[in-house]
């Protein structure tokens, strides 16, 4: 294993320490492991928080500042965070207006921020939660633990984070964090797997002519295994899978998001071909994303996640955001 | 069984887990996302470190405060999974400065509901539950039979064992293996795995005559 790192245990402390240093809009807290946007708490506006394992950078503390996260909860790599952090950063974000916690259906992300609300609402603290699972591939979600929330993360905490910015209540923040994980779907597709520091190699075997299909994004193998193909043909299998389970018409965001290790001209391929595909249904990519967003360390391959806008959707994403990853308007 | 006992298990269980910490990972990289074994051993060291410096007057204290460092440190669901195991067994035990077989059945049997209430999952989900509930069974039964202790303690490992085996086949129906489905067959559930380790170190606690 080559990585750029110095211990395998000090991967989320070291990296924290260097994101402080690059962005002087945030305010880190290295020991509790929190990252704050600077002028966290903001009187009378509603706070957001999101949170999940480390591993997926930009994703969450790249998305920390003005337009959306108020702070942002690392865990270990691939490891949701713990109760007590939760807590601290619900409390360090309270500006008396409540909390909205923004959290991905992985068991362990669900378990630790329903006892960190129960905490928080033991301490007085107005806690909602928004329950993202965005992903296709999980196809039996009655007999699983649900659908995985991956790439609508970062439209619901863009969105909901726009409308708190515009002071709207802790409920109505909530209902459009629901709204946009209601209208959004995910597909991913990785062409290798990738390596965990503390485990020291791949978290599985794919060979050169192979790829996993409707993988999320902890490096865990998908939902089948097929032969490497085309672009054109791997992003048809992603979007099928979208549009068999949400028909696609009208304005949509979409995202082609990089799972870390693939180029952006890998990436605009794939968008070239999602564009098509959309059209072919008679829907309009009308905003978009592609870069690495929600990343699998060093995973190969693309995630695609559409959203069918509402006039209200579009403004608020269109409304000016500054934080490391996204920013534009202001 | 007094407070010496049970720091013994949890001193058993966090040597198991150390030394079965890649193991687990592997078991994990398969079905999950190669964690496990990291994380219940960061967990682990934190709840030695925690029983060293905040030494437990009672069992129910050091069963709490095992389960509450161990949420506090691990993440993650095996975090507050096993977090809760330990919590509610000492909840169960209560400010008692001894216990006994039965109660000890009893605080398990609880453990093992409060789990299954928290992750939703139950046995033949291919998870912890696959070898903790068969071991409380039957530590359970061969205490209320009038068992041994140490038989009793036998019989759960041993149905602990047995579980995790019968789940192997299994498709797994919670957390993150449950993502992978038909895919998921034919591999050991790492929580169950963990589960095994936990149960034969209250065995070993058994054996070293610190009751």
């Amino acid at each position: 294993m080559k990585k750029l790192i110095n211990d395998p245990g000090d991967v989320v402390t070291e990296a924290l320490a260097g994101m402080a240093l690059a962005h002087p809009d945030l305010r880190v807290d290295a020991a509790n492991r929190i990252v704050y946007r600077r002028a966290a708490p903001v009187r009378g506006k509603v706070g957001l928080v999101s949170g999940g394992g480390s591993g997926h950078e930009p994703l969450h503390g790249g998305f920390v500042g003005h337009g959306m996260l108020d702070a942002a909860c690392p865990g270990e790599v691939f490891t949701s965070p713990v109760p007590d952090q939760v807590v601290e950063a619900t409390k360090g974000v309270d500006g008396g207006a409540g909390v909205l916690h923004i959290v991905k259906n992985y068991t362990g992300d669900v378990l630790n921020f329903q006892m960190a609300a129960e905490l928080c609402a033991e301490e007085g603290v107005r806690v909602a939660s928004v329950l993202v699972d965005d992903d296709v591939a999980v196809t039996d979600s009655l007999h699983t633990a649900g659908r995985r929330g991956t790439g609508a993360t970062v439209f619901a905490e863009k969105i909901a984070g726009a409308l708190a910015e515009a002071g709207a209540p802790l409920a109505e923040v909530a209902k459009a964090g629901e709204e946009v994980v209601a209208r959004s779907r995910s597909f991913g597709v990785a062409l290798t797997p990738c390596t965990v520091p503390a485990a020291g190699r791949p978290t599985f075997e794919l060979g050169p002519g192979e790829v996993e299909l409707g993988i999320g994004i902890h490096g865990e193998p998908g939902r089948a295994r097929a032969a490497a193909a085309p672009a054109r043909e791997l992003a048809r299998v992603a979007m099928n899978a979208v549009h068999a389970d949400m028909p696609l018409s009208g304005d949509v965001l979409v995202m082609v998001n990089g799972m870390g290790g693939t180029p952006l001209a890998e990436l605009y391929i794939v968008f070239a071909e999602v564009a098509a595909f959309l059209r072919e249904k008679g829907a309009t990519p009308a905003r978009s994303l592609v870069g690495d967003y929600v990343t699998s360390l060093d995973m190969q391959g693309f995630s695609v996640t559409v959203c069918r806008l509402t006039g209200d959707l579009t403004a608020l994403w269109d409304a000016p955001v500054a934080t490391p990853a996204l920013r534009w308007g202001r | 069984m007094d407070t010496g006992f049970f720091v013994a298990w949890i001193e058993a269980a966090a040597r198991a887990v150390a030394a079965g910490r890649e193991r687990l990972t592997e078991l994990d990289a398969a079905i999950g996302d190669a964690d496990h074994g990291v994380n219940l051993d960061r967990g682990f060291t934190a709840v030695r470190e925690a029983l060293a410096a905040d030494p437990p007057a009672t069992p129910g204290r050091a069963l709490t405060l095992t389960g509450t460092t161990l949420i506090r440190k691990v993440g993650g669901a095996s975090g507050p999974l096993y977090g809760t195991v330990f919590r509610q067994m000492g909840a169960v035990l209560g400010s008692d400065a001894e216990t006994t077989p039965d109660a000890l059945a009893d605080a398990l049997a609880a453990a093992v509901a409060a789990v299954e209430r928290l992750g939703g999952a139950r046995e033949g989900d291919k998870t912890m539950i696959d070898a903790l509930a068969p071991a409380s069974r039957a530590l359970s039964d061969a205490v209320r039979a009038g068992s041994a202790f140490e038989e009793a303690l036998d019989a759960a490992v041993a149905a602990a064992q047995e579980g995790a085996r019968a789940a192997i086949p299994l498709r797994a129906r919670k957390g993150r293996a449950s993502y992978l489905g038909e895919r998921s067959a034919g591999h050991e559930d790492p929580g169950a795995a963990s589960s095994v380790l936990i149960v034969t170190a209250l065995r070993a606690a058994a054996s070293c005559g610190s009751r």
